[in-house]
């Protein structure tokens, strides 16, 4: 099944406040990805893979060209979708696994992580039960948990963000270099919980600078050219 | 399918030339948070005023939808109409606690007063609910027959979100609801606020000039310069990907403290 359908899409940036400096960063770019498959977004630093991955998400708005998500009830274009149809697909179709944490202060490891799973009124049993799972596999000791990550190394508070994005099952998981600052052993169980989502069926869209990894998880590259600036 | 439970068209109320909201259209939906950013004299106060009642624009058209999907339109609704829904289905946090709560009857009276203004009656019942209230915005409940008046700034702020939510309202205003906060009691009001919105279900528009707490509470925002609404979208495209040279300078400006 065709998850992600990318057609002719472009993106400029116009920096106002920067003497309206224009940064034309991705020209007319197609792409598609089906389910159980992992493309990884290749390229020169700077030629749009990031840029790229966040409009797929909804977070950067595309120029023009067109980005259908089929999620298991709707196809929807995110380039002219409102912004309540975005909300929704990223509640149940689109996950995302960033490099930095985003949260509220104060909060705990544990509610951080379980917070998907509540939003899904999932039963507290269930819950507790794959929170501590996942952390445990993520190597999250448990004097951590009911700490709030502020404090954390930037390993471990990359490891609570990937516990949080990938606690539930999105049919369309985005990876923007989600090993960044992870050691060997905590990287090789992300690349393990890659292929499990795949496994499962998701199609995943990823970044990775770590050519090793890329290798053993890419189905595909795609190539993305260094930017057309002129 | 669902439907927008506030709709602004063209709102205006024009304190002077270009001050205060000109023209300002917006949708609520149903259990969304709506955000309103921009600097002071924007007119993002005033928009809430207007929004909530609290003032009549000068002309535009404003339609609510309440629990009953009766129809309402707030520009031509008469005062007690508005003092009804603001009793049963608004809610309104004000920046300072001191506008919202009756500092000289007990914390526990004001959370009972918004009950009883909704028919509630038996003393017992009342009393509860307010001992219930207090512990869910972390309140110690034996300080229900306190004054608010001796209550620090961050637990009068607390009480007035008790005391607003106890009714179970369906939209809920809020200015700056974190303004006067010390910024370690900021961020445990904030986890409250998200909590309790998404437990009730309830919408709520909220003013903010801090980023931050749009990002943290908001699903979507709205940007104003000069009375205007340049910029909308969800939060987190908005603040990442802004296009509007005022919204590139606003997002720009902010402190980055990680």
């Amino acid at each position: 099944m065709r998850r992600i359908t990318v057609s002719e899409v472009s993106k400029t940036f116009t920096l106002h406040n920067q003497g309206g400096t224009v940064l034309p960063v991705l020209n007319r770019i197609s792409l598609h990805v089906d389910a159980g498959e992992l493309v990884v977004l290749s390229g020169p630093s700077g030629c749009g893979k990031s840029t790229l991955l966040k409009m797929l998400f909804g977070n950067y708005l595309a120029d023009q060209g067109s980005i259908l998500i089929a999620g298991d009830e709707e196809e929807v274009d995110l380039v002219s979708a409102h912004p309540h149809q975005v909300l929704e697909l990223r509640r149940h179709t689109l996950g995302f696994v960033s490099q930095f944490l985003r949260v509220i202060p104060r909060v705990s490891t544990w509610d951080l992580v379980a917070e998907p799973l509540e939003r899904r009124q999932m039963d507290r049993e269930e819950i507790n039960e794959r929170v501590s799972r996942m952390l445990r596999r993520l190597n999250l000791p448990e004097r951590l948990w009911t700490l709030a990550p502020a404090t954390f190394s930037g390993g471990e508070q990359q490891r609570v963000n990937i516990a949080r994005s990938m606690i539930v099952h999105y049919p369309i998981l985005l990876l923007d270099e989600p090993t960044a600052s992870l050691d060997a052993r905590n990287r090789d169980v992300v690349a393990e919980m890659v292929q499990e989502a795949r496994a499962q069926g998701s199609a995943l869209v990823g970044i990775f600078h770590d050519d090793e990894l890329r290798g053993r998880l890419a189905d595909r590259l795609v190539m993305l050219e260094a930017t057309q600036c002129v | 399918m669902r439907e927008p439970i506030l709709t602004a068209r063209d709102v205006t109320r024009e304190y002077a030339p270009g001050q205060g909201c000109l023209g300002v259209s917006l949708d609520v939906w149903p259990g969304e948070v709506l955000g309103i950013v921009g600097e002071s004299g924007s007119g993002k106060s005033t928009l809430l005023r207007l929004l909530s009642g609290q003032e009549s624009p000068d002309s535009g058209t404003l339609q609510f939808i309440d629990r009953h999907q009766t129809v309402w339109d707030l520009c031509s609704s008469s005062e007690s109409d508005l003092r009804y829904l603001g009793r049963t289905e608004f809610g309104i946090i004000h920046q300072n606690p001191r506008d919202g709560l009756r500092l000289r009857i007990s914390a526990g009276g004001n959370i009972g007063e918004r009950l009883m203004g909704v028919g509630e009656r038996h003393y017992g019942d009342i009393r509860a609910e307010a001992e219930k209230w207090l512990a869910e915005v972390e309140i110690d409940p034996s300080r229900i027959d306190d004054r608010p008046a001796v209550f620090s700034g961050g637990m009068q702020q607390r009480l007035q979100i008790a005391r607003n939510l106890v009714t179970h309202p369906k939209l809920v205003f809020m200015d700056e609801p974190t303004g006067g906060l010390d910024v370690s009691v900021q961020a445990k009001l904030l986890d409250t606020l998200k909590r309790l919105v998404h437990d009730l279900g309830i919408s709520v528009v909220i003013v903010t000039h801090d980023m931050g707490v749009a990002r943290l509470l908001a699903d979507r925002l709205l940007v104003m310069k000069s009375g205007q609404v340049i910029e909308s979208g969800l939060t987190d495209q908005v603040l990442d990907d802004p296009h509007a040279a005022y919204t590139q300078q606003l997002v720009a400006s902010i402190l980055q403290v990680n």
